[in-house]
């Protein structure tokens, strides 16, 4: 943790002495953790170690199911996301998501990206037409579905729609885009093409990745936190994690010995 | 060791031929019986549907017809322009429409008020009511399907029918429109159930989704939600329509018996179910022609509920979403 610093690039967020609870179950034990802007910061560790959990915090998902409880701050640009008297809504205005499995809406290609510009008052067909090309191109769908704008987004494939769900994202031009194991539903060819998209990606937008595909992780990001069993065991540039990790435990899991 | 279990052991560690085909005997007696079972259901239907249209057809047929003024049956039957149902009278003629009218009419009232309510209270149990308060709210709300639709007649003729003479004092104590709202409100449980269902079928990342965009949950609930559930919602709207249709009690209570063709809600008039339940419960004797008439009535009841659900089929299968 100690040769972590974010000198050249922004700080884009912080998360400060963060922990979570799902019930009496403490999900996430005094989680601090920087987030540099337009750079890719990317979540590791086992399977219930809590990653998805510190980004689902990010945008305030838990929110949705009753019985979660947290302490300590989030900060977005020094201000604290996590606070009562920040609406969510605001906060997910500003930080977009793409999930574990893609998720279209049951509408048009169209309607579906135009969505998220229609609840933020944008009704404007030629606004509309030329945002929804705009997040297409830049989600590297629109060659692919230009003339048929019109299907339900449930005809495209499991990488197109993955990649229909980013651009619905970057329509409403976030300012991080979080990633819930974005390609952990997706073959091979398409899982290419998505890590590809997070690469051109990153130059526009702050991105947090969740990943238990280690190679993933060291070909899309710039920044690494490995954790277990809730805690931050080791957070730092990607290639130091995966080069010359400090710790023990981290040494044993991405060397394979256990995950 | 009890007896049964050594003679389990006994059977399965030595299989002999003879008891095989014993086992297969009884496991053929028990498939038969189930069979059975299965075909009764459909054999009764076959059989409903054979008197259905067995009467209707001796109706239509019937030589009585020319001796009562009607020449031409299906130019009666069908007649749209000036549609008379009396049957009961001397001279007789017999304008489904007009028992129709009241029929489609009592239902669109219903609709009316159902399908608002109904989907309105489904949005808010699946959406926005707390798992402890959808928990009892949902099973007090089917209660209410339970509720003996002659209960609901008395209510819409108790209750909403002087609420409504309280705005006009010359519209009749029995008319359409207090038997639409009750029936609209006796169907409003079978909408809202089964439309909850459907939206509570929706995956849940497809509403993580919509608010990860940062929408409200209103706008998740009706841009998202509902037409993801739409064909489920569909499916509740046909359900309700066929039992609108259908509904008897209600209409015979609160909506007139007088055979009226009349497309005025606040006027009283017969349904082809009221019609029914008037000529059962007559003195009309078998086999005669007004008896047969109530045949040829109930054939186009069903042949209507038989078309909804046609339609609620193929809605269904049209736009069934595969998430």
């Amino acid at each position: 943790m100690d040769r972590t610093t974010i000198a050249r690039e922004k700080l884009k967020a912080e998360v400060v002495n963060f922990n979570f609870f799902y019930g009496n179950f403490h999900a996430l034990k005094n989680i601090n953790i920087t987030v540099a802007e337009k750079q890719v910061t990317a979540l590791i560790g086992p399977s219930g170690c809590g990653k998805s959990t510190l980004l689902r915090a990010f945008n305030r998902m838990h929110e949705l199911y009753p019985g979660t409880r947290h302490e300590g701050q989030i900060l977005l640009e020094g201000q604290d996301i996590m606070a009562k008297d920040v609406d969510p809504i605001e906060v997910r205005m500003r930080i977009g998501m793409v999930f574990q499995k893609p998720n279209p809406f049951p509408k048009s290609i169209y309607e579906n990206i135009a969505y998220g510009l229609r609840i933020r008052g944008i009704n404007k067909k030629s606004t509309l037409d030329e945002r929804v090309e705009q997040a297409l191109r830049g989600a590297a769908l629109w060659d692919e579905v230009k003339d048929r704008l019109d299907k339900p987004g449930f005809s495209l494939s499991g990488g197109q729609q993955q990649r229909l769900c980013i651009a619905r994202t970057l329509a409403t031009s976030p300012e991080i885009i979080l990633f819930d194991e974005p390609t952990s539903a997706l073959d091979p060819i398409a899982t290419n093409s998505i890590e590809e998209l997070i690469q051109e990606l990153r130059n526009q937008v702050t991105i947090l990745i969740v990943t238990h595909n280690m190679q993933q992780a060291t070909r899309v990001s710039d920044y690494t936190a490995f954790m277990y069993l809730g805690e931050v065991v080791e957070f730092d540039k990607t290639n130091f994690i995966f080069g010359s990790p400090t710790q023990q435990r981290t040494k044993d899991y991405i060397s394979g010995q256990f995950g | 060791m009890t007896d049964s279990t050594e003679l389990l052991l006994s059977s399965t560690s030595a299989p002999s031929k003879g008891k095989r085909k014993a086992r297969e005997f009884r496991e053929n007696i028990i498939q038969t019986l189930l069979l059975f079972a299965a075909v009764s259901s459909v054999l009764v239907t076959f059989g409903i549907m054979e008197v259905l249209v067995g009467e209707s057809f001796r109706f239509f047929i019937n030589p009585e017809l020319k001796e009562v003024g009607v020449e031409n049956i299906w130019a009666d039957f069908f007649n749209i322009k000036d549609p008379q149902w009396t049957v009961l009278f001397e001279e007789k003629h017999f304008g489904i429409l007009t028992l129709l009218s009241s029929t489609l009419l009592t239902s669109a009232v219903a609709l009316i008020v159902a399908v608002p309510v109904g989907t309105t209270v489904a949005i808010y149990l699946s959406e926005f009511a707390a798992s402890s308060l959808r928990e009892w709210l949902k099973p007090i709300l089917e209660l209410l399907a339970g509720v003996p639709s002659v209960v609901f007649g008395y209510f819409a003729l108790n209750v909403i029918s002087p609420y409504v003479r309280s705005f006009n004092e010359n519209i009749p104590g029995f008319n359409r429109l207090s038997a639409g709202i009750a029936i609209g409100i006796a169907i409003i449980p079978i909408i809202s159930s089964i439309a909850e269902d459907a939206m509570r079928a929706v995956p849940n990342q497809m509403r993580e989704g919509s608010y990860a965009l940062g929408s409200t949950r209103i706008n998740t609930a009706i841009n998202v939600i509902l037409p993801a559930a739409f064909s489920g919602i569909v499916a509740s709207y046909i359900l309700g329509i066929s039992r609108a249709v259908g509904e008897t009690m209600i209409v015979a209570v609160a909506g007139g018996l007088q055979a009226l063709y009349s497309w005025n809600p606040l006027e009283g008039a017969a349904t082809i179910s009221a019609y029914i339940v008037q000529v059962t419960l007559g003195d009309v004797p078998f086999g005669s022609l007004e008896y047969e008439s109530i045949f040829a009535a109930g054939l186009t009841l069903a042949l209507i509920t038989l078309a909804l659900n046609l339609i609620g089929f193929f809605l269904i299968k049209r736009f069934k979403e595969t998430y």
